[in-house]
């Protein structure tokens, strides 16, 4: 095929651009390195650049949801160019090492979060057949970098040379190393039902998103990627009224500017993620096969846009969350974990395996709807007989705390035998 | 010189260069910090070979499991931050040797081996690409293989619900052990 600028210039449009080069110059050696160049480029700068949107969405949309107007000044009526004035004053600040610190592991850690954030996007399907690598372990590949992203924390928290820092550092070890337990075995329910661990064809075998075979692994999928980001109401590891800011206190301009970049970069991934494995990604009742009639495949700059707009009600309800939701104590945090979360994630896990491969044994020809409903109602099943569990479980430690006669003899709780009782309950 | 050379050699230099400061560092906390960066070149390594799935679970396991919990004892183990001793003590001439000694072995194993019908070691394999993309469908189905591994896939199961029982009966409160024992 000959090289044609105005061809070359639509296939922007339609996002095919990628293919039509491998189809013009697809016999190089130069170009299957020069694409992925171009698209780490191009995807780092883009995904870098959305920080400036999605810090100031979401400082808008929590400012609506407390009662106030929230960025007003700077950018005309809407505040628009306040985080680009943020960072322009964190860029002109300076960046201090604190007396004490560990410089090495004090200055990497900001780079390993970033780069752990950024590095996750390389296998995020944008659109039909736009994909930085198709990796056939690209969930897999997801785990292993999301579980890298600590070592940042840790480095930043005993870099510092700070009492609270190392706490918060901790704090961050305890709560990601657990919600990743829940949050591996609940990416592992669509593996299962797309018989495949590459996040492309994932994508593509929802014909009906996952969250309808699943809503319960998708919940909890949802609890532990706010958990896995350190959202509210799980910002424990940087709890501003306990511990100041955790393991980023002591850090500085663009040094702090590096750490937000990443959380937002991280969240703005995991939204992608939940919204790609649990409901259909780019998918929209096949919009986004789309071709018109001269060629032109529309369907891609449509699932693209599905995909956005999938990201951003997630990302709305993460925001939702944080302005509705107070923290958790980290007992709490760690019992809801190791308590709920984790066997009611294996057992989800066990029974939709089960389930799918008695579907598969018994009624091979059955339809996708049919194999969806089998699946919704084992879900249904399991979240009653759960929510029947902690109701028993409740009123029995209720009537044990205030004694059978309902509680109108409270007896002061004191801080000592509460501990003890935390220890103690099972 | 190919790209996959490039890259093969300079995950070599981070792997080796991270190796050796891991061991002449003075600085523990460094020295675990090193560790991860070693482990991140082996898994470049294993990117080279083509063996994706393996370079995602070096990651996984190496640098987000073993290396965060080497780095947590080091943190709460008291005064053990401070300390900067020298690695070296006197048995260094016998290390020396011994880690020499392995090193040729296993070169002249390496150099003397048919490497799956490639003519030298250098050469890569012929490996289908069918083969490739399919590596993690063929690993999972030969662990439950009788044929494959089914049976040493099973006895490390086995040996790891007893490693998680071993830890629960540790983990467990004394105190009702202790209770228990005095109704008896």
């Amino acid at each position: 095929m000959e090289f044609n600028l105005i061809d070359f210039l639509l296939s922007f449009l339609d996002m095919t651009v990628l293919d039509y080069a491998n189809e013009v110059w697809g016999d190089q050696p130069w170009l299957s390195p020069l694409l992925s160049v171009i698209y780490i480029v191009v995807i780092a700068t883009v995904v870098l650049l959305l920080v400036f949107v999605v810090g100031w969405v979401e400082r808008k949309v929590l400012a609506r949801m407390q009662d106030r107007i929230g960025p007003n000044r700077v950018g005309g009526r809407y505040g628009l160019l306040q985080m680009v004035a943020d960072v322009v004053k964190m860029m002109t600040k300076e960046v201090i090492i604190p007396a004490g610190a560990d410089r090495w592991a004090y200055l990497a850690a900001p780079v390993v979060s970033l780069a752990t954030s950024v590095l996750l996007f390389a296998v995020l399907p944008l659109a039909p057949g736009v994909v930085g690598v198709n990796l056939p372990t690209g969930i897999f590949y997801v785990m292993a970098i999301s579980s890298v992203s600590i070592v940042g924390l840790l480095l930043a928290g005993w870099g510092s040379n700070n009492k609270y820092a190392l706490l918060g550092a901790f704090r961050a070890v305890s709560q990601l190393v657990s919600y990743e337990v829940p949050l591996m075995v609940s990416l592992l329910v669509p593996v299962i039902l797309a018989g495949t661990l590459s996040l492309v064809s994932i994508v593509e075998e929802q014909t009906i998103p996952y969250f309808f075979y699943v809503p319960l692994a998708g919940i909890i999928f949802f609890i532990s990627i706010l958990a896995e980001t350190g959202r509210s109401p799980f910002d424990l590891l940087e709890a501003e009224s306990e511990i100041i800011a955790g393991f980023h206190i002591e850090y500085s301009g663009m040094y702090f500017g590096l750490f937000m970049a990443a959380e937002y970069i991280a969240i703005m991934f995991m939204s992608a993620l939940f919204a790609s494995v649990y409901w259909g990604g780019y998918n929209l009742f096949g919009l986004e096969d789309l071709v018109l009639a001269n060629g032109f495949a529309i369907g891609r700059p449509l699932g693209f846009t599905f995909l956005i707009v999938k990201i951003a009600i997630v990302f709305f309800i993460f925001m939702w969350v944080r302005a509705t939701l107070p923290r958790f104590r980290i007992d709490q945090l760690l019992d809801f974990n190791w308590k709920l979360m984790v066997p009611l994630s294996l057992v989800l896990l066990f029974v939709v395996v089960l389930l799918d491969k008695a579907v598969n044994i018994y009624a091979p020809g059955i339809t996708e709807f049919g194999r969806m409903s089998i699946h919704l109602l084992s879900n249904v099943i399991i979240g009653i007989v759960v929510l029947e569990i902690m109701r028993r479980r409740a009123r029995r430690k209720r009537e044990a705390e205030e004694g059978s006669d309902g509680g109108w003899r409270m007896e002061p709780v004191l801080a000592e035998s509460d501990e003890t009782q935390l220890a103690h309950a099972d | 010189m190919t790209s996959e050379q490039v890259v093969f050699i300079l995950a070599g230099i981070l792997t080796i260069g991270a190796a050796l400061v891991v061991v002449t560092n003075r600085n523990l906390f460094h020295a675990a910090l090193a560790l991860m960066a070693s482990f991140l070149g082996v898994a470049g390594i294993y990117i080279t070979l083509d063996a994706g799935f393996l370079a995602a679970a070096q990651l996984l396991v190496y640098i987000g499991a073993i290396s965060i919990l080497i780095i947590f004892a080091i943190m709460v183990t008291r005064r053990m931050m401070q300390v900067s001793e020298t690695p070296f003590n006197s048995q260094r001439g016998l290390g020396l040797f011994v880690a020499v000694a392995s090193f040729l072995i296993v070169a002249y194993v390496i150099l003397r081996s048919q490497w799956f019908g490639a003519e030298r070691f250098s050469e890569k394999p012929p490996v289908e690409p069918a083969v490739l993309s399919n590596t993690v469908v063929m690993l999972g189905a030969s662990f439950v293989n009788p044929d494959a591994f089914a049976l040493p896939f099973i006895v490390i199961s086995v040996l790891l619900l007893a490693a998680l029982i071993g830890a629960i009966y540790i983990a467990w409160p004394r105190q009702r052990i202790g209770t228990a024992e005095d109704e008896a």
